[in-house]
């Protein structure tokens, strides 16, 4: 119980960080506008266009392999909201 | 898939938020089962984080999958629906079924052959505000002799000009193992889940993904059935075997970067590194190289490598030279040392159906993969010989995927 509130308490922490350089984030210009990101928003850029097949493949790996973890499950695309 | 338009201000990519469906580990290392729904609740949630911080696309997936290699067959389907409510929520639920027909090397030198059923469900919520996305999800696996709930959270954020996408994840799953015909056997285990992902652009044609993840587990770590084997000169074939004993504690990293390049015909390459340890002393890596080509308005192929190595773990051993020799024994060939190629190609049809005014398109797709495993020191011991100088095991396994995949 001990562990999970010091990881709990770091997360806080960590978020805590993160919206403060989400603020001044708020200044910085993007080197990549908006209107530049079709190539980015295709879907043959999306690390994980099939989310059932890419999932069941990495499960696969599961079973035969003692490395696990940090599989992915999303990202690519335009990384824009 | 087609391009989609995109105009500026209207850039959103809705990109699938990962579902893991499973396989059934009963031949392989049983606590992974309890893995396994870790996995899924928090790429259910975690997923969406690693993405640009928009809901879920409403989809649907239908999926056959068939895993068929080292005497191990397992198939099954999985379904995943998601749909979205009011701007801001979206709801998704899998529904997944894996029937095993198992006759593998283990098995067939230590037991019998047998058959299994696993049934996973999961149901997991996604809440949308400004750039902030939180995931809730819930798993539950259940099998004749292992079930698993694990609950997961997930929050993410866009940052820097949306250009940067930081998420954090934590699950934590309560397994609750028995062991067919054996009424007083009960044991429990405990996995948490800790992750965080950065998924940033790099310029127009590129972007960076970088996960860590780290997973502890705090109980029974063993698969009661799994015996290690030990040298015994009474022994009419030169050895003997007892129940493995495994810690009761793990505690593992991984680190992986997913790199993504948009070439300019309208292709994309992609490459991932990932390195991973444990306290029992594993360490291993992987390297994947993928290219996706569209081929005419509605078709795309992938193909793809994957190498992976790994070292064996401290208390593994094909053949100890006694009984008891140390206190932690295992000859679990997934612990021992091996290397893996991976050869596949997926093949994907679009089509716009006109008639059916709820669907707004779909795909049909199917996947192949060739996987080749190679031991360096886990033995095939059904081939006879002297202990501890049989050939060295390896062999081939053909994972097929087919699936329909509608957006609505």
């Amino acid at each position: 119980m001990i562990e999970v509130k010091t990881m709990l308490y770091r997360i806080c922490r960590f978020l805590l960080s993160l919206s403060i350089l989400a603020s001044a984030g708020c200044s910085i210009e993007p080197w990549v506008q908006p209107y530049e990101r079709a190539h980015l928003a295709d879907p043959i850029m999306s690390f994980e266009r099939d989310p059932v097949a890419s999932a069941y493949r990495d499960h696969v790996y599961q079973t035969r392999e003692a490395a696990r973890g940090a599989e992915g499950g999303g990202g690519g695309g335009c990384g824009c909201n | 898939m087609a391009p989609r338009a995109v105009a500026e201000g209207d850039v959103a990519v809705t990109n699938p938020t990962t579902m893991r469906g499973a396989i059934s580990i009963v031949s392989w290392p049983i606590s992974k089962q309890g893995l396994f729904c870790l996995q899924i609740v928090l790429l259910l949630t975690c997923s969406t984080g690693l993405q640009a911080t928009v809901l879920p696309e409403d989809r649907a997936d239908i999926m056959y999958h068939r895993y068929d290699g080292g005497g191990v067959e397992v198939d099954g389907p999985s379904i995943l629906v998601r749909k979205s409510f009011s701007g801001n929520v979206s709801l998704n639920a899998n529904y997944y079924i894996d029937s095993i027909s198992s006759a593998s090397v283990d098995v067939v030198s230590m037991a019998s052959p047998y058959t299994e059923e696993r049934t996973e469900t999961s149901l997991a919520l996604d809440y949308l505000h400004n750039k902030t996305l939180m995931s809730l999800a819930l798993t539950s696996s259940d099998e004749s002799d292992y079930q698993a709930e694990t609950g997961s959270f997930s929050i993410s954020h866009d940052m820097f000009g949306d250009l940067t996408t930081v998420s954090l994840g934590y699950a934590v799953g309560n397994d609750d193992i028995s062991r067919n015909g054996d009424r007083d056997f009960g044991e429990s285990l405990k996995r948490q889940n800790y992750r965080i992902g950065v998924s940033q652009i790099l310029t127009k044609e590129s972007i960076l993904d970088i996960d860590w993840e780290t997973i502890t587990d705090e109980g029974y770590l063993n698969n009661p059935y799994r015996s290690y084997r030990f040298l015994d000169p009474l022994s009419e074939n030169g050895y003997g075997f007892q129940p493995e004993r495994y810690p009761n504690t793990r505690t593992s990293n991984a680190l992986a970067l997913r790199l993504k390049y948009y070439l300019p015909y309208r292709a994309a390459l992609s490459g991932e590194y990932r390195y991973f340890n444990d306290t029992w002393g594993i360490s291993a890596n992987n390297v994947e190289f993928a290219y996706t080509h569209p081929l005419e308005k509605d078709w795309v192929v992938d193909v793809r490598y994957r190498y992976y190595t790994q070292n064996a773990a401290d208390f593994y051993s094909d053949l100890f030279s006694r009984v008891n020799e140390q206190n932690f024994l295992a000859r679990d060939k997934e612990l021992s040392t091996f290397q893996s190629h991976t050869i596949g190609f997926t093949v994907s049809y679009d089509f716009h159906p006109e008639r059916w005014q709820f669907i707004d398109n779909g795909s049909l797709n199917f996947s192949l993969d060739l996987i080749r495993f190679e031991y360096d020191d886990f033995r095939d011991i059904t081939r006879g010989g002297v202990a501890g100088e049989e050939p060295l095991y390896s062999f081939t396994a053909n994972v097929i995927k087919a699936y329909l995949s509608v957006w609505y």
